[in-house]
C-alpha cells in the first residue's frame, strides 16, 4: 500500500494512493466538503459527480471530491467560506 | 361549488401578481395552482427596460415603476438587486444602438447612461478588453421569481385563496378541475402560459424553449447584468435557433448564463450543442468563465405570442374571460403591470397606460378576417 501526502484545509495528511478526495475528506475525520448557502455543512451525497455537493477547492480550482483522485501535494480546500 | 369575485388560473409571476392586483382593489380571489413548474421556474428573473417596440417599453417601464414600489418590502428569499442592465457594444457599430436605445427610455423617464470602453472595462472587469462600449440603466435589476410569486400571494392576505388542482375544462363563468371541482365566479383570468392552449378553443400560443447554466459560487466576480446589445434582435426573433449573451450575478455569488431561443419543441432535455454555442458566445464576453464549474443546467418554455406582444385583455368571444398569457421572456419584467392592466379592464377602470397594444382581440380579428 503506498501512502501519498497532501494538505486538507492547510493540514498535511498522508492518504492510500488510489482513493478520491471525498475519500481522504471522510477519512481526515470531518467530511464536510463545504459551506452551504444557508450555512449548512454539506459532505459527498451520490459519490458518482451528479449532486454537486462535494465541491471542493484543490490547488485553487473548484472541483468535485468524488470525482477527483487524490495526487501527492495537493492541496484541498473545504469552499463555500468566503 | 366555491365561489369568488374572480378566478385566477396559473400560480406563477402573472397568475400571482393578477390575484395580488385584484385583491388590492377588494375582490375575493380563487387562484388556481397546478403546481407544475411553468416559464417563472426556469427563467432568469430580470427586471429589465426592454424597448424594442413603443408597446414593450411602455409596458416594461409602467411595470418596473410599479415593482420599485414593492420590491422594499419583498423578503430576502425573493433575491431583490438593483444591480441595472449593463448593455455591451461589442463593435463601435452598437454604440448607435445604445444611443437610440437611450432615447427611446430617456422619452418614457427611464435614465441610462452612455459608457465608454474604459468605463465598461472599469466598472466590470472580468468583461474581456477592446469592447466598444455600453449603456448602462441603473434601475434594472433580479429577482427570484418562483419565491416573488410565492409572496405577492401571501402578501394578498385572506382575499386570495390558493386552490390545488389542474383545471381541465373552462365553461361559463366556471371552471373545472380535474378532481371533479367545479369553481365559479363573475370574471375568470387565464394566466397559465403555455397550458391555456389546452383550454381555449384555438391556441394562442408558441412555445420558445430557452436553456439557462448556473455555476458554483464565485462572489464578486460580476455585478450588474451584462447583456449584448445584439440581445433584442434575437430575444424576438419569430423563427429559428439563436444564442446571445446575458449574466447576471445572484446574489449568492453563482453566475446565471444565458440565453438561447429554440421553437417547435417540448422537449426539457439539454441540447449540448446549442448549450455549447451559448457558453462560447458567453465566454466571448467573459473569458474567466471558461475556468468556472457550472453545477446545473436547465431548459424552460417561454409562450410566445404570435406578435411577440403579451395578450392581456378580454377574450373577445367569451366577455367573462381575460387573458393574461403571451409575455414570452419578459413575464417577470412586465407581471405588475399586465396584472394592473387586467384588473382596470375587469373593473372598467381607466387604464394607466394605453392598454390598445397588448388586446388580446387582435389575435382572434386577424383570424375572423381569413374566414
Amino acid at each position: 500500500m503506498k501512502l501519498i501526502s497532501l494538505t486538507i484545509a492547510g493540514l498535511p495528511c498522508q492518504v492510500q494512493e488510489g482513493i478520491t478526495v471525498a475519500a481522504a475528506l471522510s477519512a481526515s475525520g470531518q467530511d464536510h466538503c463545504r459551506i452551504s448557502v444557508s450555512q449548512q455543512p454539506r459532505a459527498a451525497f451520490c459519490g458518482m459527480g451528479v449532486c454537486q455537493e462535494c465541491r471542493v477547492i484543490i490547488d485553487g480550482i473548484q472541483r468535485l471530491a468524488c470525482q477527483t483522485l487524490c495526487q501527492g501535494g495537493m492541496k484541498i480546500e473545504r469552499s463555500g467560506n468566503k | 361549488m366555491a365561489t369568488a369575485d374572480a378566478i385566477v388560473i396559473g400560480a406563477g409571476i402573472i397568475g400571482a401578481a393578477c390575484a395580488w392586483q385584484l385583491a388590492q382593489q377588494g375582490l375575493r380571489v380563487l387562484l388556481v395552482d397546478d403546481q407544475l413548474p411553468g416559464a417563472t421556474a426556469a427563467g432568469m428573473g430580470h427586471l429589465v427596460c426592454m424597448d424594442d417596440n413603443p408597446a414593450e417599453l411602455a409596458l416594461s417601464s409602467y411595470s418596473l415603476n410599479l415593482w420599485r414600489g414593492v420590491v422594499d418590502r419583498m423578503p430576502d428569499n425573493c433575491a431583490w438587486q438593483g444591480c441595472g442592465t449593463l448593455w455591451i457594444a461589442e463593435k463601435p457599430e452598437e454604440m448607435a444602438i445604445a444611443e437610440v436605445k437611450k432615447q427611446r427610455m430617456a422619452a418614457l423617464g427611464v435614465n441610462s447612461e452612455m459608457l465608454s470602453s474604459q468605463q465598461v472595462a472599469q466598472l466590470e472587469p472580468m468583461l474581456r478588453g477592446g469592447l466598444a462600449g455600453g449603456l448602462h440603466v441603473p434601475g434594472d435589476g433580479i429577482i427570484y421569481a418562483p419565491n416573488a410569486a410565492r409572496w405577492l400571494i401571501e402578501d394578498a392576505g385572506e382575499a386570495v385563496q390558493r386552490v390545488y388542482g389542474e383545471v381541465v375544462a373552462l365553461e361559463q363563468q366556471a371552471v373545472v378541475l380535474a378532481s371533479g371541482q367545479r369553481l365559479s365566479a363573475p370574471v375568470i383570468t387565464l394566466a397559465c402560459g403555455l397550458q391555456a392552449d389546452k383550454l381555449l378553443p384555438t391556441p394562442l400560443l408558441r412555445a420558445k424553449k430557452g436553456q439557462l447554466a448556473i455555476t458554483d459560487r464565485y462572489p464578486h466576480t460580476v455585478k450588474h447584468q451584462l447583456v449584448e446589445l445584439g440581445y433584442g434582435a434575437s430575444a424576438h426573433a419569430a423563427k429559428g435557433t439563436s444564442v446571445a449573451f446575458n449574466v447576471q450575478a445572484r446574489p449568492t455569488g453563482q453566475l446565471l448564463i444565458g440565453s438561447s431561443r429554440q421553437f417547435d419543441t417540448l422537449d426539457t432535455a439539454i441540447d449540448m450543442p446549442l448549450l455549447a454555442t451559448m457558453l462560447k458566445r458567453a465566454t466571448d464576453f467573459l473569458p474567466g468563465l471558461a475556468k468556472m464549474s457550472i453545477i446545473r443546467c436547465w431548459a424552460g418554455f417561454r409562450a410566445a405570442s404570435a406578435d411577440g406582444l403579451p395578450l392581456l385583455g378580454p377574450h373577445p368571444a367569451y366577455p367573462w374571460l381575460w387573458l393574461a398569457l403571451g409575455h414570452e421572456g419578459l413575464g417577470v419584467t412586465t407581471a405588475l403591470g399586465s396584472a394592473a392592466l387586467i384588473a382596470a379592464q375587469i373593473q372598467q377602470q381607466r387604464t394607466a397606460i394605453d392598454d390598445t397594444p397588448y388586446l388580446a382581440a387582435r389575435m382572434f380579428a386577424t383570424e375572423e378576417s381569413l374566414l
